[in-house]
């Protein structure tokens, strides 16, 4: 009698799982990655929703960007398995726009602000496909988007951080992606451009797009996103904002790391 | 002389060099770009060191099988397989240990340079070795080229050129954004391997014209005085192709027209002269076009600092901005303003007034970004918007005298 309800429960269980990842276009399991021999990411679960837009947040070294980078297979991860809609991800690369850290990226490499847009497009054509006419006027409406149309023909080191940022933002737009993972977009940008670059997060979300992203402001979270996901090294919360991202997961992700002035900055209803 | 073999009239031989050369030049510029951009200029020095070894073994091999040791596709093969192998000792050193890409590069080359050296002077003394000519592997060694040597290199270079042509977008991608090369499906490893195994392929196919000590210039010199001329990746390849492909030519004929002058060495110093006309003369980028614009910059900062100060009556202090505004006559040496100083400050003064304006407004905040203290704002802004910002500004003011 209780071997069997235990069955039924394992079954419900099962089938709730399955669910879960055929509805999520970004689902992570058991995800574990390691440098050197120490754990930045261990034994993560997160099912992201789709049409929300996700924060990850975390303090310093949570492993924040390297579950993003492990989940895409940028970095390879010890263990766990990443999948869109219940399919392994590595299948459908092509329906996801990543947005690295400006870090990551040659500043002195001779491409211009269109080129760089253009990338977005690489995939499409292919390797020996022409890039046309109107794969240019995508391009150029891209930049649009994000207010960079007068900069097109400047070489992308001679632009500032802000901007920079927003042509990322519009060669992931010409991916025309389902899912959109961004590495802290808001790093080390202008206001102006914090604003651009949530209206068109916002416009993407509107679309039914997915949006994950990595975020290190505590004070935006309410306003820009959805659900959060909180992280320390172990996954911490995950949810809508108003469970995931309380006072007390806060303290318990970031000890006693989180400053009073950013705890301070905190809405009080939360 | 010289022209007769430029223009391929000096013989079979030096017309053959001067075709391989030239089509080794295109290869190896058009090559290296992907190295130069990918930052790993010195790798391609461990590979061609790495050849030596391989070109001797190759030698002893042939012989000992009863074969023509000079045989240069044989050499050639038994080249490519030490240079794969240095190429996979320098990967393995720098990901797997904790040595740096530069000390294992450095291990590697001198390994295998010195091993290369040791067997040179064992089939020394091998008996059919005197005849060998090994030795002109090292600076290359252009004499008694033969056809089918020219076709060797010219049907490599072609390939060479043709599978830069087809990668080159996964090749760009991986050297401007790795990251998201890898997320945009790209295979990063897989393209690295492709990247330096045609470097290693110009290498061989380099060995006999230019030798394995210079090779690394033909690879790196041509792309690095091309990207004094473009900031478009396409155009930095294409210029690094005709500028290698020039040096090959133009070396090669000057080495064919005067006696015992060495192709190899000579072609290296060709491309270099290109590199510092490049670097001298580029547009833009070029030392006298920078220092020329550096100059102007300097030039228009300091007169509409000037300016700036006479429209609000304030005393110019500064030598250098009292010389130039007396010298477009906008002011006299004591810093008083002439008529037309006082009218081009009161222009100025507008047009700062404006821009403090446009930059304040979120509205206009694309064109605030083209603030740099110089530009316009008429350049940037339409006449309806500047006459709005004009209504939020208020009447012209004068020009204290």
């Amino acid at each position: 009698m209780v071997n069997v309800e235990l069955k039924v429960a394992g079954e419900e269980a099962e089938i709730q799982e399955r669910d879960q990842l055929s509805q999520s276009p970004f689902a992570i399991r058991g995800l574990t990655v390691s440098y050197d021999q120490k754990p930045a990411v261990f034994s993560v679960d997160a099912t992201f929703e789709k049409g929300r837009m996700t924060a990850i947040v975390g303090p310093n070294g949570a492993g924040k960007s390297t579950l993003l980078k492990a989940a895409l297979g940028i970095v390879t991860p010890l263990s766990g398995q990443t999948t869109m809609h219940g399919l392994p991800l590595s299948e459908q690369m092509h329906r996801i726009a990543y947005v690295p850290q400006r870090a990551s990226v040659d500043w002195d490499f001779p491409v211009r602000v269109i080129d760089v847009v253009l990338m977005g497009l690489y995939r499409k054509v292919g390797l020996l496909g022409r890039i046309a006419g109107t794969d240019r006027k995508r391009a150029l409406q891209c930049l649009e988007r994000v207010g960079m149309t007068d900069f097109a023909t400047r070489q992308i080191g001679q632009l500032s951080g802000g901007q920079q940022q927003r042509v990322f933002l519009a060669r992931a737009l010409a991916q025309d992606a389902d899912l959109y993972v961004l590495d802290e977009p808001f790093a080390g940008v202008d206001a102006a451009t914090e604003t651009a670059i949530i209206d068109v997060l916002k416009e993407l979300r509107a679309e039914g797009r997915t949006i994950v992203s990595v975020h290190h402001d505590l004070s935006t979270v309410e306003d820009y996103f959805d659900n959060v996901l909180l992280l320390n090294v172990r996954k911490v919360s995950e949810g809508p904002v108003a469970e995931a991202f309380t006072d007390e997961l806060l303290q318990a992700a970031y000890g006693g790391k989180l400053a009073t002035a950013q705890a301070g900055a905190l809405p009080a209803a939360i | 002389m010289f022209f007769n073999a430029l223009f391929f009239q000096l013989g079979y031989n030096a017309t053959l060099v001067t075709i391989g050369a030239t089509l080794l030049g295109v290869a190896a510029g058009v090559t290296g770009t992907f190295l130069f951009f990918r930052k790993r200029a010195l790798v391609s020095d461990a590979i061609s060191h790495a050849t030596l070894p391989g070109v001797a073994l190759a030698f002893i091999v042939m012989v000992s099988l009863g074969l023509d040791g000079r045989n240069l596709p044989g050499l050639l093969f038994g080249s490519a397989v030490t240079a794969a192998l240095g190429l996979f000792l320098v990967q393995w050193l720098s990901t797997r240990t904790r040595l740096t890409e530069d000390a294992a590069i450095g291990a590697v080359l001198s390994v295998f340079f010195g091993f290369g050296i040791v067997l040179l002077t064992v089939i020394q003394t091998m008996s059919s070795g005197r005849q060998a000519g090994l030795e002109g592997f090292l600076l290359g060694s252009t004499a008694g080229m033969l056809f089918a040597d020219a076709i060797l290199i010219a049907a490599g270079g072609l390939l060479a050129v043709a599978l830069v042509y087809l990668f080159r977008r996964p090749m760009t991608m991986v050297a401007f954004d790795r990251e998201f090369a890898r997320a945009s499906g790209v295979n990063l490893d897989r393209t690295d391997l492709i990247m330096m195994a045609l470097v290693m392929g110009v290498t061989v196919i380099g060995l006999k014209v230019v030798g394995l000590i210079l090779i690394v210039a033909l690879l790196i010199i041509p792309p690095a005085a091309a990207r004094f001329w473009s900031d478009r990746a396409e155009i930095v390849v294409l210029m690094a192709g005709a500028i290698g492909g020039l040096s090959g030519w133009i070396g090669a004929a000057i080495s064919a027209s005067a006696p015992n002058l060495p192709t190899g060495p000579i072609i290296v110093l060709v491309a270099f002269a290109g590199f510092a006309l490049s670097m001298v003369l580029a547009p833009r980028r070029g030392l006298v076009s920078s220092a020329v614009n550096q100059w102007r910059f300097r030039r228009g900062v300091h007169i509409r600092q000037g300016l700036v100060s006479l429209a609000q009556g304030q005393p110019i202090y500064e030598p250098l901005t009292l010389r130039l505004l007396a010298r477009e006559g906008l002011a006299r040496a004591d810093g008083v303003p002439t008529d037309e100083g006082k009218a081009r400050a009161a222009r100025v003064l507008r047009d700062e007034k404006r821009w403090e304006v446009a930059r304040s407004d979120p509205a206009l905040e694309m064109a605030a970004a083209r603030y740099d203290g110089l530009t316009q704002i008429e350049d940037v802004l339409t006449e309806d918007q500047i006459s709005v910002l004009d209504s939020r500004i208020g009447p012209p003011q004068e020009v204290p005298s």
